[in-house]
């Protein structure tokens, strides 16, 4: 069996040769041509047909189709059927080929791209599709990624490549460096894993002259990425094509219903079960009268051989099945769709969604999900990308208890920075960044100065950190900065004069104030989550040593000299300013040391450093030795830039009763600060919860604790006093997620305001919504720009993706995708509610219309001996609801709007319907049904009582079947159309026409059906020549009309007038007052907080910090690779968010 | 800097950047701001306020109450006459008629009755016969013609459509016209006498013509090859209906009268919507204005009595009437308006109440906010 074992593993394995086509084809591995389209020419019919007999309204149709070819069943033509389900058909194939045809364009385009490949030593252009597993192929900057490569060698210096994810996984602005191999031609056979979709993954190993090297994920480059930074690369074919994890990814999409959908269904059922039970109805009364009135009337209306009263019956029950088949609304899976379709039009066509920055417009990708945009209650978003740009700015500082960076007017008054504010000229400094900017004169005017503690400020900035430099071009610096932070604070103190340039393991080279200086570097202190800080320990030119250290103001503070206590009374109150901005701060300090001191030091640092039991924790011993006695310099803030109006729509969307929960895979002072800035968190909450514990015990502890103090019941009680914050970590929530623990966790956040979960892995995103999901009956949303909002943003029902650059992973497994955050306001308050008044209103009406033409029918058996004898000419309920009445409604779903875009935006409130399932639920359901009853009743009743043994005005017939079912279903249509009037709110010229023209049609139809010219040619199609002319110009049939539309309207009217008058509704107030103009948004006041909290948040995990000391990456590992980005030291390191804690 | 340089102005396009660049089309994605895309097509926006409610309900009150009451009172100065002859009372002098029926036999039933007008019918009177009990609008029953036999289609006319069995054919050869309505045709014979206060009988002259519709007559049904005079010749090869007594060619001697374009078998196949029904029968015409046409007095209905309804309790009735220009009596409509009317004007009020005592605090300045 162990044999058996290997046998099956090295059939999985994937087995290639560089170089060598031969070899590799006898594997039969998929090339790289891609195929995403569905049909060809010749499957496309066959195929599309068959897919769509498999939905159950098309097979339904079928069968309606089946039954009416039965000659003694048949109570309608065949044509009632087979007209609407042409139409059906064509309108899906049409759609389906169109969105074919584009997928084969996308192909075509992507395969035919080209790419230079070595074959037989020389490099030739050849088409991505015809790129074979094992091919050597050359890329050059800028390029995309033609398949899964295994990098052999780059231009760049150590081998080294950049590239942007950005269709993988969204990470743009993070530049991933990879180590390749560095020989040219190898001749080598790689060994890896059969294709899978882990991105973050790879095993494998290449054998090359006899050696064996391991493989991992750092050296492979995946398709969808681009190549960027690096002039060329050579790297060797592993996956190609349909093999790549980029397409390994992208099959599986989720297929999203919304709660309409599954309501519908619902009442399809319900609607089957009730067409069954009127057929039953009649088909007893059949039976009934067969046995009563049928045995004796055979005189004139004999029976076909062998029919007795149950056989009728049984006939009757289907003969009312297809006469009463309007029921079951068919049609109506086509008209939403269209309606759907052209709401997502509106808003790719949004003109206020569009980022004119980049270039974006809104984009709804799934087109069948709109109106739960309507019903949104929570909200998960992503942090970084998402509610902030990920961009750090230097913004303020307090150096030596002075702070700097606010902009004052003559007068001392604090001024609002904008764009226009005049920033600082750093032309003087011609190695700063031009894109840095600031606005306070007197820090450059002190660093101009020369006064130490400034220039000491900015040196430590310079000195302690982990960055990287390149420099391409003389004086044109580029840093590789591990976090943003970081790099804000390394490009706030170049732009003031304290260039950091270069650095070697030994070395830290500046440019101090135009004057190059080289430091050599002593010792990294690294930074790490318990530490909070880091220092080095430098050597200056002069020969002084010195320990530069920043980090949390808390932990600065207990190391400080005493001497500092002063400084430090300051600068806390800096701090707490900078904390109430929601400005992210660090506290700097400094300390000269002694040299025999630090040689002793050193000793024990090498010792603890070598040792092979507890290093870490000796590490921080010594660490802790000398970062003692330092002397404050001050602190500075960065901030961490939200994207435009975050705050304002956070605001709005809580004002509409939606729920914000921000995931994040930051760290839980990062978060808190973001909550603050974007006013999730606010001062005066009574109480922000911090659930940070370790154990699965500790967690319910402090679950309960909350929950106990709040008594609350059941998970739908929310009701509790004040507001309260919920900040809980990944740690905790990994315990808080398991199965007896999950509702006590639900019950906490949800008596929240505003619920942070930092450090959650992206699984655990998925586990929060679907815990939401699951247990709240709500509808939920997903936002996030990154490919660890993946499965967050899949299994929510709405999955929204921020777009901006091109092609990301959250954008394509998204349904809706735009550049800003604060689009998201736009595309719930007005484009959801729309949609969701909209598609409710089309369903009410919908269901309305169907209802009251087909009872008709019902009611009509109880006079025709339950014979199944429509009522309508067969051609009007062929074309009821294809013409005559399905422009003015698809008028009304897409054109409808009860309130404007600013109204929506003045009264958030108005989104409460939606989430309430207020205008179509069950209940209103019934209340249709009970409404076309009543319409019915009237429709067919008032004729009856008025044709009743009348005669025309000159005495002849009016009351024969033809003229009876003309008037009936004119009544019809006509009261139809008049309750189709009063629903709409919004008549726009379109409405006006498709509703005119519709009745237009009508009579143009009815009379030229009827007219002497279609009898003679079709005889037996059209028997009911003359009944329009013979009718319609009786005085006493437009009485009729008249009476019984005004009875149908009459008690809607009333009813809603009562509505409006005694329980108006919110959106009735709204409507009324629209006369007056809504007042101009409101400005959002500038917060100022004088509470006392940290406002400590670096985003950092542990640093290079034994790289950049060690100089090992300089070197090609081969059976262990060096942390260039070490992982945090929590459990969950492997799947953590990527993107920010580095 | 912060949330405060978000300004909404950017977000509606009206962006320089762009505008700036002049001239230059650079093709961007920008959504093309017409009124269609941006919603923001100009629309009449109705709403439901008492000051369009409200009038609204009297106005339609205003206006129903009057149509009704003209309505009503032209119902009511309809005269009309109705006498049941069915015979199911052993009383009544049909009686024997209906109880000794055979579809087969050669004499024929007779039965009159004797009625009395109580007042003068002044103007054109037109008599009907009321079926009542009979389905007519059975779907079996609609369906079983051949609309292109009747229409004179030489083809249909030797190959009946199969909606017509199982009277389609008998003894082989083609029933024409086919189809179980056809087949059903009433064949009762009534004739009006009026009867002098001195005794002596005067018989009432009929008008059997103009009595279908025109577009029946001259569109609808016609007879196979009417450039052949000889209807004989014509149905030669034709069976006659089963329960009829009489080919279709010999329903009339009036050529323009018999056939499928005899007006009595054109009323009949113009089926009922409802099972009690009236079919217009003969037309009595005013022959001047000083003598009304049926004076006061006493008559005699002499019926021949051909058309059973006994086995399926049908009625059958005779009917006089006069018309106006809302056709025949029928006070449901006038009625009708009166009361919906009254409720319209009912509703007014109690709306206007309701609107007056809590409608004030409907207004816009307590939206929550």
């Amino acid at each position: 069996s162990c044999c058996l074992f290997l046998y099956f593993i090295s059939s999985e394995e994937r087995h290639l040769r560089a170089n060598d086509r031969e070899f590799n084809l006898s594997f039969k591995y998929a090339n790289n041509a891609i195929k995403t389209s569905k049909y060809n020419v010749f499957t496309f019919l066959p195929l599309n047909l068959f897919e769509q007999f498999q939905r159950l309204a098309n097979a339904y149709f079928v069968f309606l189709l089946i039954l009416q070819l039965i000659p003694q069943i048949s109570s309608l033509s065949w044509f009632t059927t087979v007209v609407p389900l042409l139409l059906v058909l064509s309108i899906t194939l049409a759609k389906d080929l169109s969105d074919d045809i584009t997928r084969h364009k996308n192909d075509n385009h992507v395969n035919n791209r080209k790419v230079e490949v070595l074959i037989n030593g020389e490099l030739k252009s050849e088409k991505w599709m015809n790129v074979q597993v094992g091919d050597i192929v050359k890329l050059e900057n800028n390029e995309f990624v033609t398949a899964d490569l295994l990098l052999l060698s780059s231009s760049e210096p150590l081998n080294l490549i950049y590239i942007e994810t950005a269709e993988l996984d969204g990470l743009v602005s993070n530049r991933f460096i990879k180590y390749s191999i560095s020989i040219l031609y190898i001749s080598g056979e790689v060994r890896c894993e059969p294709p899978n979709n882990r991105l973050d993954k790879f095993t494998g190993t290449l054998t090359m002259r006899g050696e064996t090297f391991a493989l991992d994920n750092e050296r492979i480059l995946l398709r969808g990425c681009t190549l960027r930074n690096t002039e060329w690369c050579f790297g060797l074919v592993v996956f190609g094509g349909p093999d790549t994890k980029l397409m390994q990814n992208s099959g599986k999409s989720v297929f999203k219903r919304t709660s309409i959908d599954h309501l519908m269904n619902v009442l399809v059922m319900f609607i089957f079960g009730f067409l069954a039970f009127m057929c039953t109805i009649l088909s007893i009364g059949n039976a009934i009268w067969e046995y009563q009135e049928g045995n004796s009337f055979i005189t004139f209306l004999p029976r076909a051989d062998g029919a007795n009263a149950s056989l009728s019956a049984f006939l009757t029950f289907w003969s009312y099945v297809i006469i009463l088949n309007t029921v079951v609304p068919i049609s109506l899976y086509v008209s939403v769709e269209i309606l759907r379709l052209g709401n997502s039009y509106f808003i790719d066509w949004d003109r206020k969604m569009y980022h004119v920055k980049s270039d974006t417009p809104a984009q709804a990708r799934t087109t069948t999900l709109n109106e739960e945009l309507g019903q949104i209650k929570y909200i998960f978003s992503d942090k970084t990308g998402t509610l902030t740009q990920n961009i750090m700015t230097f913004n303020r500082c307090s150096i030596n208890g002075k702070s700097y960076g606010e902009v004052v007017d003559f007068a001392g008054q604090r001024v609002e920075v904008t764009e226009k504010t005049e920033k600082i000229d750093f032309s003087w400094n011609s190695l700063a960044d031009s894109k840095f900017c600031f606005h306070d004169h007197k820090l450059v005017e002190a660093v101009k100065s020369g006064s130490p503690e400034v220039r000491a400020f900015f040196r430590l900035l310079a000195l302690c950190h982990t960055v990287m430099a390149e420099e391409k071009t003389e004086g044109e610096l580029f840093y590789q900065a591990q976090s943003p932070d970081e790099g804000a604070l390394v490009t706030a103190a170049r732009n003031f004069g304290f260039v950091f340039r270069s650095r070697t393991p030994e070395t830290i080279s500046l440019v101090e104030m135009g004057v190059p200086t080289t430091y050599e570097l002593l010792a990294v202190l690294d930074f790490n989550n318990v530490r909070k800080r880091m220092s080095v320990i430098v050597r200056s030119p002069e020969g002084k040593l010195t320990l530069f250290c920043k980090g949390a103001d808390t932990i600065i503070y207990e190391r400080l000299h005493p001497s500092s206590s002063k400084l430090m009374e300051v600068t806390t109150e800096h701090l707490n300013e900078y904390a109430g901005e929601g400005l992210r701060t660090l506290a700097l300090a400094y300390k000269d040391l002694d040299e025999d001191e630090f040689e002793k030091w050193k000793e024990r640092h090498h010792e603890a450093s070598t040792s092979l039991e507890d290093r870490e924790a000796k590490l921080d011993t010594i660490y802790e030795e000398i970062e003692k006695d330092l002397l404050l310099l001050g602190a500075s803030a960065v901030e961490d830039k939200l994207q435009d109006g975050v705050p304002q729509t956070i605001e709005q969307l809580a004002k509409a009763d939606i729920k914000i929960w921000v995931l994040t895979g930051d760290k839980q002072e990062t978060a808190e600060n973001i909550g603050y800035s974007c006013n999730m968190l606010r001062e005066e909450m009574k109480e922000i919860f911090i659930v940070a514990a370790n154990t699965a015990e500790e967690v319910r502890e402090e679950l309960k604790s909350r929950l106990l103090g709040k008594k609350s019941q059941v998970v739908e009680d929310e009701k509790v006093d004040g507001e309260y914050g919920l900040v809980i970590n990944g740690h905790s929530l990994a315990f808080a997620l398991q199965k007896d623990m999950q509702l006590e966790l639900l019950r906490t956040a949800c008596m929240c305001q505003a619920v942070i979960c930092c450090r959650v892995t992206p699984l655990q995103k998925a586990q929060v919504v679907e815990l939401v999901k699951k247990h709240k009956k709500a509808v939920t949303l997903a936002i996030g720009d990154g490919a660890n909002d993946v499965s967050m943003i899949k299994t929510a029902h709405i999955g929204v993706g921020i777009s901006g650059q091109e092609g990301m992973q959250a954008v394509l497994s998204s349904d809706f995708s735009f550049a800003q955050f604060r689009y998201l306001q736009r595309l719930l308050l007005v484009h959801g509610r729309w949609s969701y008044l909209r598609m409710c209103k089309f369903l009410r009406y919908f269901f309305y219309k169907n209802f009251t033409f087909t009872f008709v029918h019902f009611w009509y058996g109880f006079f025709c001996g339950f014979s199944a004898q429509t009522v309508y000419d067969e051609w009007f309920i062929t074309l009821y609801n294809l013409v005559y009445t399905a422009l003015p409604v698809i008028g009304l779903s897409i054109f409808d709007q009860d309130v404007n875009d600013r109204w929506s935006f003045q009264y958030p409130q108005l989104y409460a319907p939606g989430q309430l399932n207020q205008y179509f639920s069950k209940m209103a359901f019934a209340r249709i049904l009970l409404h076309s009853c009543y319409s019915s009743l009237v429709l067919f009743f008032i004729p009856w009582a008025a044709m009743c043994d009348t005669v025309r005005d000159d005495g002849k017939d009016i009351a024969d079947y033809q003229s009876f079912a003309l008037l009936a279903q004119t009544c019809l249509l006509i009261a139809v159309s008049v309750q189709m009037g009063l629903d709409t709110y919004y008549w726009t010229a379109v409405n006006q026409f498709f509703l005119w023209g519709s009745l237009s049609v009508y009579f143009a139809v009815t009379f030229t059906m009827y007219s002497n010219g279609m009898y003679l040619i079709f005889t037996s199609s059209f028997p009911f020549i003359g009944t329009a002319r013979n009718s319609l110009n009786q005085p006493n049939v437009w009485l009729t009309i008249f009476l019984t539309t005004i009875l149908c309207i009459l008690p809607v009217v009333a009813k809603r007038f009562l509505f409006i008058q005694l329980k108006p509704t919110i959106n009735d107030k709204v409507r009324q007052a629209k006369a007056v103009p809504p007042p101009l948004p409101r400005k959002f006041p500038r917060r100022r907080i004088s509470t006392r909290r940290s406002g400590y948040a670096f985003s950092h995990a542990r640093g290079y910090g034994d790289l950049v000391t060690s100089g090992r990456f300089l070197r090609i590992p081969v059976k262990s690779r060096p942390a260039l980005f070490p992982h945090t030291d929590t459990m969950h390191t492997e799947t953590l968010d990527n993107k920010i804690t580095y | 800097m912060m949330a405060s340089s978000y300004s909404a102005k950017e977000e509606d396009g009206h962006h320089s950047g762009s505008a700036g660049l002049g001239g230059t089309a650079i093709r961007t994605r920008k959504p093309d701001n017409t009124a269609f895309k941006q919603q923001r097509l100009p629309a009449w926006q109705p709403i439901l306020t008492a000051g369009t409610v409200l009038p609204a309900f009297f106005i339609i009150g205003l206006i129903f109450i009057p149509i009704g009451i003209g309505l009503f009172v032209t119902s009511n100065n309809i005269k009309e006459f109705e006498i049941d002859y069915t015979g199911t009372d052993m009383s009544s002098p049909c009686f024997n008629c209906s109880q000794s029926f055979s579809w087969n036999s050669t004499t024929p039933c007779r039965c009159v009755l004797f009625f009395s007008l109580d007042q003068p019918f002044e103007s054109n009177v037109f008599m009907y016969y009321g079926l009542s009990n009979f389905y007519q609008n059975h779907r079996r029953y609609v369906k079983s013609r051949d609309d292109s036999q009747l229409n004179g289609d030489e083809r249909s006319l030797k190959e009946p459509s199969k909606e017509c069995e199982p009277y389609r054919t008998n003894e082989n050869k083609p029933i024409a016209p086919c189809g179980a309505i056809a087949n059903s045709m009433f064949n009762d014979t009534l004739d009006l006498f009026y009867i002098d206060p001195n005794g002596t009988q005067t018989q009432i002259p009929f008008i059997k013509k103009g009595i279908a519709w025109w577009t029946d007559k001259h569109v609808k049904f016609r007879n196979p090859s009417s450039s052949n005079p000889n209807l004989t010749a014509v149905f030669i090869d034709t069976a006659k209906p089963v329960n009829w007594r009489k080919p279709v060619y010999e329903l009339d001697t009036d050529p323009e009268n018999n056939g499928f374009i005899n007006e009595d078998f054109i009323v009949w196949m113009r089926t009922a919507a409802l099972p009690t029904f009236r079919k217009l029968y003969r037309i009595i015409q005013k022959k001047n204005n000083m003598t009304p046409t049926l004076p006061r007095g006493n008559y005699s209905l002499e019926v021949t009595y051909n058309y059973p309804v006994r086995s399926f309790e049908g009625r059958k009735r005779m009917i006089l009437s006069t018309i106006s220009w809302m056709g025949g009596k029928n006070p449901f409509l006038g009625i009708a308006y009166i009361t919906v009317g009254s409720i319209c004007f009912f509703l007014g009020v109690v709306l206007l109440f309701i609107h007056h005592k809590y409608g004030n605090r409907n207004n816009s300045s307590d939206i929550p906010n």
